[in-house]
C-alpha cells in the first residue's frame, strides 16, 4: 500500500491555541478516506492544515515531498485541491468564472478547456447553468460546482470538506456516486471530512476517527462499521 | 431559471440563460463581455464621436465641467475596481488624488519635466504609495480599513502644508496651463478636455481587460469568498495590495490631470470631504460597475452646481435629498438602472434574442451591495 500523503506529528494552531494534537495519519493512493468527527474535532482545520492555510506543525507528505510551511498555490500547484466548507462559491460569478477559478493555479489553456467539459459530463446541470450566476444555484448545484471547481486544477488528491452539509439525503446519495465516479474512474485520490457516518463509511476505504482534535481510532471502514462504540455515538443503531 | 411568462414561446429560453429579475438581483459582478455585439459597438462609437465633438458645441466654463467629469470618472474607476470588484474599502482616495496632483504641480513647475511624464510618474508613485499602504492594509477589514484610509485623507491636507518647501504650503501651486500641441487650433480648456477624454478612454479599456482575465476573477473571488479564493491558490494578501496599488494608480493620475485642468493646486482641495465626495459618486455611479464611474462623475460634478441653482441657503440639503433619491430609486447605481433599460430595449427591439452572455458589466445588483456590505463589515458568510 502506497500512501500518497502522509501525517505525523500534525498539529495546528489557531493564533495560540492548538486545534490539532499530533495527529499521524496516511491517505492511501487511489482510495477514499474518511475522517469522520463531531462538531468541533478538528476535521475542517485538519484539511485547511495540509492546504497551506493554517500554522502547523509536525510533517506533512505528499507524493514523497515534504509541503509543511509551502503557502497554499504552490500546494495547489503540486495536486492537492481544496473544496472548502459551505462549498465557498463565488456567488457574484458565473459557473463558467467559478471553475476557471479552479483551475486558476493552472497556465494550460487548452487543458483546461477539456477539463472543463470533462465535469461537464460529469455534471450536466452545470453546463446548462454555466452562464448563471452561481448563487443562484441550489445547494446540492453549489455543491456539485465545488466539487467540479476542485477537480478543475486538475488534482491528484482532492480534500472534501462536509460536502453532505445541508444536502438532501437523496442529494447526498447522487453526490457520493459522483465522487466515488471520480476516485474509481479518473484515480484521483480522495480524503474526507464528514458527520455523516453512515454515509462516508459505505463510500470510503479507510477511516479515522477524529475527537476534539486527536485521531481515537482508524481502520478499514468495513471495521468501522462493525465497531460496536462507533456504531453507538456515530451510527446511531 | 425563471423566464419572463411574457416572452413569446417559440425561442427556447434555456440555451443563452437570459437576464432575468431574479439572476438580475443577484448581480453580475464580474466584468462580463458586454462589448460584444455590433449594436453594441455602433453605440459605443457614437457615444465617443458625441465627446469629441462636445468642446464645439459647448461654452468654455460646460467644456471645464465636462472636462472634470471625466477627470472624475479615472478617479472614480479606481474606487470601483477596489470596493466594487475587490471588496477592500476605501474612504481615503482623495489621498491619491492628491499625490497625483501634487506630483505633477511639483514636477511640471519645479524640475520643468514635461506634464505628460509628470502624468506618468503621478500614477507610478500613487501606485506605489497604494500598495505600501495596502501592506498594512490587509491586517484591517471591513470598517477598520474605511478607518484607517479616513486617516489617511484626514491627515493628507497638513502633511501638504508641512512640507511647504515643496508644496509651497497653504499658498498652494499655480501651474502652467498645457496649450494644444502642434498648433492645433483650439484653446488650452479645449486641450485639457481631449486630454482628460482620452486618457479616461484608456483606463476605461486597461479596466476592462484587467477584470475580465485571469486577474481579474482572482480580484473578484477574493471578494466572493475569500478563504475559498485561497484554497484555489490565489494568493489574496498580494492581491489585495496590488488591486489598492492600481486602485491609488487610477485615482493618482486623475488627480494629475485635476491639477492640470484647475492649474492649481493648494492643501485645503484635497480635504477628507473629497474622499467622501468619491465614495459618493462610485456608489451612485454604481460601485461594481466600469460605466459607472462616468455616471458618478456626473454626478459629484453637476449635482452640486445644480443643488445650489435651487437653494442658495442651502444647496447641501438638496444634494442630500438629491443623493437619498437616488440611492432609493437606482439601488444598484446609475449603471445597475442603465443596464436594465438597455436589456428591456434590446428584447422589446430585437425580440426575443438574448444576448450571447447574460452577464452584465454592472453591478445590477443587490449583490454588490452585499459583497460590499460583506466586505464592509469583513465578515464572509
Amino acid at each position: 500500500m502506497e500512501a500518497l500523503l502522509e501525517a505525523s506529528g500534525l498539529e495546528a494552531f489557531y493564533g495560540w491555541s492548538k486545534v490539532l494534537h499530533g495527529l499521524d495519519f496516511a491517505v492511501e493512493k487511489g482510495k477514499i478516506t474518511v475522517i469522520l468527527g463531531a462538531n468541533g474535532a478538528g476535521k475542517t482545520t485538519l484539511l485547511r492544515a495540509i492546504s497551506g492555510m493554517v500554522k502547523i506543525s509536525g510533517t506533512v507528505r505528499f507524493a514523497g515531498e515534504r509541503i509543511e510551511g509551502f503557502a497554499p498555490e504552490d500546494i495547489v500547484r503540486r495536486g492537492i485541491a481544496h473544496v472548502p466548507e459551505g462549498r465557498g462559491t463565488f456567488v457574484n460569478l458565473t459557473v463558467e468564472e467559478n471553475l476557471r477559478l479552479g483551475a486558476y493555479a493552472r497556465r494550460d489553456k487548452a487543458a483546461i478547456h477539456e477539463d472543463m467539459e470533462r465535469v461537464f459530463r460529469l455534471f450536466p446541470v452545470l453546463k446548462e447553468k454555466s452562464r448563471n450566476q452561481a448563487g443562484v444555484l441550489s445547494g446540492g448545484e453549489q455543491q456539485m460546482l465545488a466539487v467540479a471547481r476542485g477537480l478543475m486544477s486538475r488534482p491528484r488528491l482532492l480534500l472534501l470538506d462536509e460536502p453532505s452539509l445541508g444536502l438532501a439525503p437523496v442529494v447526498v446519495t447522487e453526490l457520493f456516486r459522483i465522487v466515488r465516479q471520480i476516485n474509481q474512474s479518473d484515480g484521483v485520490t480522495i480524503l474526507l471530512v464528514e458527520q455523516d457516518a453512515v454515509a462516508a463509511l459505505e463510500l470510503a476505504h479507510q477511516a479515522y476517527l477524529l475527537e476534539t482534535g486527536s485521531i481515537v481510532t482508524s481502520g478499514p471502514a468495513e471495521e468501522l462499521r462493525e465497531n460496536d462504540s462507533i456504531r453507538r455515538s456515530y451510527l446511531g443503531y | 431559471m425563471r423566464t419572463a411568462k411574457s416572452g413569446p414561446k417559440a425561442e427556447p429560453r434555456m440555451k443563452g440563460a437570459p437576464i432575468d429579475a431574479k439572476n438580475g438581483r443577484l448581480g453580475a459582478l464580474s466584468a462580463g463581455p458586454v462589448l460584444r455585439g455590433p449594436a453594441t459597438k455602433l453605440i459605443l462609437a457614437a457615444i465617443a464621436i458625441v465627446a469629441y465633438l462636445l468642446p464645439f458645441a459647448l461654452s468654455s466654463y460646460q467644456t471645464f465641467e465636462f472636462t472634470q467629469v471625466y477627470i472624475y470618472a479615472v478617479a472614480l474607476l479606481g474606487l470601483n475596481i477596489l470596493i466594487g470588484y475587490n471588496g477592500q474599502f476605501s474612504l481615503g482616495h482623495g489621498a491619491f488624488y492628491a499625490i497625483g496632483a501634487y506630483t505633477t504641480a511639483i514636477m511640471t513647475t519645479r524640475w520643468d519635466i514635461p506634464y505628460g511624464w509628470a502624468i506618468i510618474a503621478a500614477g507610478l508613485l500613487s501606485l506605489l504609495v497604494g500598495f505600501l499602504f495596502g501592506l498594512p492594509a490587509l491586517r484591517f477589514e471591513g470598517l477598520y480599513l474605511a478607518l484607517a484610509t479616513f486617516a489617511l485623507a484626514l491627515a493628507m491636507p497638513q502633511v501638504l502644508k508641512y512640507f511647504d518647501s515643496w508644496t509651497g504650503g497653504s499658498q498652494g501651486i499655480v501651474l502652467d496651463k498645457p496649450g494644444a500641441p502642434w498648433h492645433l487650433p483650439i484653446t488650452s480648456d479645449q486641450y485639457i478636455y481631449y486630454l482628460s477624454l482620452t486618457v479616461l478612454v484608456i483606463a476605461l479599456t486597461l479596466a476592462y481587460n484587467l477584470l475580465r482575465g485571469r486577474a481579474g476573477r482572482a480580484i473578484m473571488a477574493i471578494r466572493d469568498n475569500p478563504i475559498a479564493a485561497e484554497a484555489m491558490g490565489v494568493n489574496s494578501a498580494l492581491y489585495k495590495s496590488l488591486t489598492f496599488g492600481v486602485s491609488a494608480m487610477y485615482t493618482g493620475v486623475a488627480g494629475a490631470l485635476g491639477a492640470l485642468a484647475v492649474a492649481f493646486v493648494a492643501p485645503d482641495t484635497f480635504s477628507a470631504f473629497l474622499s467622501i465626495n468619491f465614495l459618493v459618486g462610485s456608489v451612485v455611479g454604481g460601485i461594481a460597475s466600469i460605466s459607472g464611474a462616468i455616471f458618478g462623475g456626473a454626478f459629484i460634478e453637476f449635482v452640486p452646481t445644480y443643488a445650489q441653482e435651487i437653494s442658495r441657503a442651502a444647496p447641501w440639503a438638496i444634494f442630500g435629498i438629491t443623493l437619498i433619491i437616488f440611492m432609493y430609486v437606482m439601488p444598484t447605481g446609475v449603471a445597475g438602472l442603465a443596464k436594465r433599460i438597455t436589456v428591456a430595449l434590446r428584447r422589446s427591439i430585437v425580440g426575443e434574442r438574448p444576448a450571447p452572455s447574460p452577464r452584465s458589466e454592472t453591478a445590477d445588483a443587490a449583490g454588490a451591495t452585499a459583497g460590499t456590505a460583506r466586505a464592509v463589515m469583513g465578515k464572509p458568510d
